[in-house]
């Protein structure tokens, strides 16, 4: 009697399973892909209106605008995938830029001499950034937005007290070539971008750290109830996420050839734009480093190819914005949350 | 005046309420009275409008209703004084008694604050509580917090035609015995304006202030007790008894366990709060039930042990060994495992899939210099798949869409497969339906044959009564009593809940 209770019982379970694994997937599977999509549709949208965006000079154009961003990018995604949210971007990038242009010149100017050593220095310098931030953010329990925007702030005053509000230029052609020299068409900047992006997957996937990262973002009380522990986890989220913008502010200022107290400028908006259209839910837990290339290649493509098409530039800024809200919106399943704060 | 007729509730794997008669007469005292998870917080949503029955109906003077949410109800008189206390701590008093209901002291758009004291200190008056209505409500009692809750209530005198009823929820479980005896008076005086429907879990306050109680098991209606025709003892047996399935609960499974090995001592561990001067032991392969009322400090204790308080008196040791830093990872790292009651929050992470989920709390056995071992990940998510027959399409499958029975093997299964010989379980079976139950209890009845000693708190007395070696009753945060539970002579469970109430 009891058995065949339990065989009803379980019979229900299973029938109760395939009915979801035939509904649910279908609208999780189509938010997951959409940003892919939505992608595809607007450079399809582009050449229609104008065959020109449809070129590997184009491509490249759009590629070499959306490297430091996606150096960005990936680092907040990180950090929104643990569920917090990093602010400091603009003030980490500046400050980078302007340390590693100041010791770069001063130690020769060129990458063939010592000089090189202000890049790993740079990467250091982004890691200890980042690793101040988190401690303010976890020792001394200030909501995470806070913190960094807080440390941005910091930052970007920085930036201006080491470089006297002056610009450092940098004309060494070593360097510059990462913007200049270009296999297959593309500048060796965004083969070195993609190459940070399989090291940023590796972590997420493959690491404990990784994921630690979506443990505390899916669930941070369980997270402390398995025994993590929650606090180092957060601060090392955002040591890393310091380096890959040191690795933004380094691509920044090749890109450019200049550093100054607003090589940073930006940035907020842009890769916090990019991480959220590309499918990285702000409540922590979904999405990864691959969303956030499919979020930066769709905001520099709708850059690109409004400009592509000849819409005034400052249509840009509200149509990203717009884009925001749609994305969140469809990604957000809202029945689920009654009061948003 | 206010009845329901044959009401029914399912909700998912469980059936509520069952055929629910329930009648309060005008200027009526009723008393309710069950178990944990008898039905009584169902019956009182039903009441208060925060859930729809599926059948049946709910009559006010003779006129079947339907509400759609509590604020239909209180327009027709329903009011309900809540248990943990739903006042806006950061607002003043007055704000939180007229809470939406602004509207009448506003004039053109602006609040005439000195109208809204004016009318406060009139609703306060009815519960005789002399406070200036513009105090802010984190500055006052607890039980001045339950008058101005109460007193909030009352507001729908004037705001509806006819009576009152008003339900209260535990009213008593913060109160000191005068206070009590204040609110009762209170509540009597009251009667003339509204009929009252008391829930509590303390016996002989039920009994004093009732006309009649409603005995709720299993969502039925078991018995209506008038006032003054039974005693406390009939009630509570009435509340418990039903015939024990020996064999649902695998008692022919329990065996003796080894007294020589003790894995966990709590040596007069006292908490921060009312848990005090704790002491027990686990056994291997024993299966230790701590019973008491909610709030009773049961699970204080568990997480105690788990690290997640702190003592400030008395020693814990686990394994012989003092515990000096109480964290989750230490405990853990000593080999104790805990399956929270809320599953969802503290339990597994929805979105990540099984074997994320099953490795979390081990992850440093998984990984080689940050490096996770993915393949080995995924070979001990399988195998326990397998050993737990975990209906899962695939160690990749999202946790959040399992089953709930399904996702309380893979927290069995996260400690159990990292080497956990500690186990507790704070309502492992919450929530399940009867076959998931049963899985559990056999999952129990394992880990006990492997030298598993566990700490339980159950859903039901039964199921402590059935799966126990020992029994704990705690009461206001101290033992009771301890009780043997072996097979043959296991106690009955009116005997835990004399201690218990």
């Amino acid at each position: 009697m009891s058995t065949s209770a339990s065989d009803t019982a379980a019979q229900g379970r299973v029938a109760m399973q395939q009915t979801r694994a035939f509904r649910r997937p279908s609208r999780e599977t189509l938010i997951r892909w959409a940003p892919l999509l939505v992608l595809i549709a607007l450079v399809v949208v582009f050449t229609a209106i104008n065959p020109a965006f449809l070129s590997l000079r184009n491509f490249g154009r759009i590629a070499i605008a959306s490297t430091p961003a996606l150096m960005v990018a990936i680092g907040v995604t990180f950090i929104i995938v643990m569920g917090s949210i990093d602010l400091s971007m603009e003030g980490t990038i500046a400050v980078c830029a302007c340390v590693f242009a100041y010791f770069f010149l001063s130690w020769g100017g060129t990458l063939l001499s010592t000089a090189w050593v202000a890049i790993p220095l740079t990467l250091l310098l982004g890691a200890v950034l980042g690793l101040l931030n988190g401690l303010v953010h976890v020792l001394l329990r200030i909501p995470s937005f806070m913190a960094s925007l807080a440390m941005g702030f910091v930052g970007i005053g920085l930036a201006i007290l080491i470089t006297r509000g002056e610009k450092f230029l940098i004309e060494d052609e070593v360097f510059r070539g990462l913007v200049t020299y270009r296999v297959l068409g593309f500048p060796i900047m965004v083969y070195l971008a993609l190459a940070a992006l399989v090291v940023a997957w590796f972590i997420q996937s493959y690491t404990r750290l990784g994921r630690n990262f979506y443990a505390v973002g899916g669930g941070e009380e369980l997270a402390h109830a398995s025994g993590l522990d929650v606090r180092r986890v957060r601060v090392m989220g955002f040591m890393l996420a310091g380096v890959f913008y040191a690795l933004a502010a380094l691509f920044a200022v090749g890109r450019l050839g200049v550093a100054e107290s607003v090589s940073g400028a930006n940035f907020m908006f842009v890769s916090i734009t990019s991480v959220v259209v590309g499918g990285v839910a702000l409540w922590g837990g979904i999405g990864g480093v691959w969303n956030a290339l499919v979020g930066v290649l769709i905001v520099n493509v709708i850059n690109n190819g409004m400009v592509v098409i000849g819409l005034p530039d400052f249509l840009q800024d509200g149509v990203l914005g717009f884009l925001v809200i749609v994305a969140v919106v469809l990604s957000t399943d809202r029945r689920s949350v009654s009061f948003v704060k | 005046m206010y009845a329901l007729q044959k009401v029914d509730k399912k909700f998912p794997g469980v059936h509520a309420l069952k055929a629910i008669d329930f009648q309060v007469g005008r200027g009526e005292i009723v008393g309710l009275v069950g178990e944990n998870g008898a039905g009584k917080s169902t019956l009182m949503k039903v009441i208060y409008g925060a859930y729809q029955p599926d059948g049946g109906q709910i009559l006010v003077d003779g006129k079947s209703v339907r509400f759609a949410n509590p604020r239909q109800a209180m327009e027709r008189g329903i009011g309900m004084v809540f248990q943990e206390q739903s006042l806006i701590a950061n607002l003043t008093v007055m704000e939180n008694i007229f809470l939406g209901y602004e509207q009448q002291f506003v004039r053109w758009g602006v609040i005439n604050w000195r109208e809204m004291a004016e009318a406060a200190r009139h609703q306060l008056a009815k519960v005789k509580l002399d406070i200036d209505p513009a105090t802010v409500t984190s500055s006052l009692s607890f039980a001045q917090r339950q008058l101005v809750e109460l007193a909030k209530v009352l507001t729908l005198e004037e705001r509806v035609e006819g009576h009152l009823v008003i339900l209260l929820d535990e009213p008593t479980s913060v109160l000191s015995s005068e206070e009590v005896q204040l609110l009762f008076r209170l509540i009597r005086e009251l009667t003339a304006r509204a009929s009252f429907i008391f829930v509590s879990h303390r016996m002989d306050e039920v009994m004093e202030i009732s006309d009649r109680i409603y005995v709720l098991k299993d969502g039925q209606v078991v018995d209506v007790v008038s006032r003054g025709g039974s005693s406390a003892e009939t009630i509570q047996h009435k509340m418990v008894g039903r015939n024990v399935n020996k064999e649902y609960y695998r008692e022919q499974r329990q065996k003796p366990f080894d007294s020589s090995r003790t894995l966990v001592e709590l040596d007069g561990v006292s908490l921060p709060g009312r848990v005090t001067d704790i002491s027990l032991k686990l056994h291997a392969g024993e299966v230790l039930c701590i019973v008491g009322t909610e709030g009773s400090g049961r699970e204080a204790i568990l997480r105690t042990i788990y690290g997640m308080r702190t003592p400030v008196e008395g020693r814990v040791l686990i394994k012989g060994q003092e515990v000096t830093s109480f964290s989750p990872r230490t405990a853990a790292s000593l080999g104790v495992g805990y399956v929270p009651r809320e599953r969802k929050i503290e339990g597994i992470v929805a979105g990540m899939s099984v074997y994320e989920n099953m490795t979390l709390s081990q992850l440093g056995r998984h990984s080689s210099g940050g490096v996770l071992k993915l393949a080995e990940e995924k070979a001990l998510a399988r195998d326990w798949i397998k050993r737990l027959s975990i209906k899962a399409h695939s160690e990749h499958a999202d946790c959040g869409n399992l089953s709930g029975g399904n996702q309380q093997k893979v927290v069995l299964a996260k400690w159990r497969s990292g080497g956990s010989d500690i186990m507790l379980l704070d309502h492992p079976t919450r929530g399940l339906d009867i076959g998931a139950k049963e899985d559990v209890y056999e999952m129990i009845r394992d880990m006990s044959d492997a030298a598993v000693g566990i700490v339980l708190v159950a859903d039901t007395l039964e199921e402590a009564i059935g799966l126990a070696h020992t029994i704990i009753v705690v009461k206001d945060g101290r033992i009771q009593k301890t009780f043997g539970a072996t097979s043959g002579v296991k106690p009955t469970p009116f005997d835990l809940l004399h201690h218990m109430i």
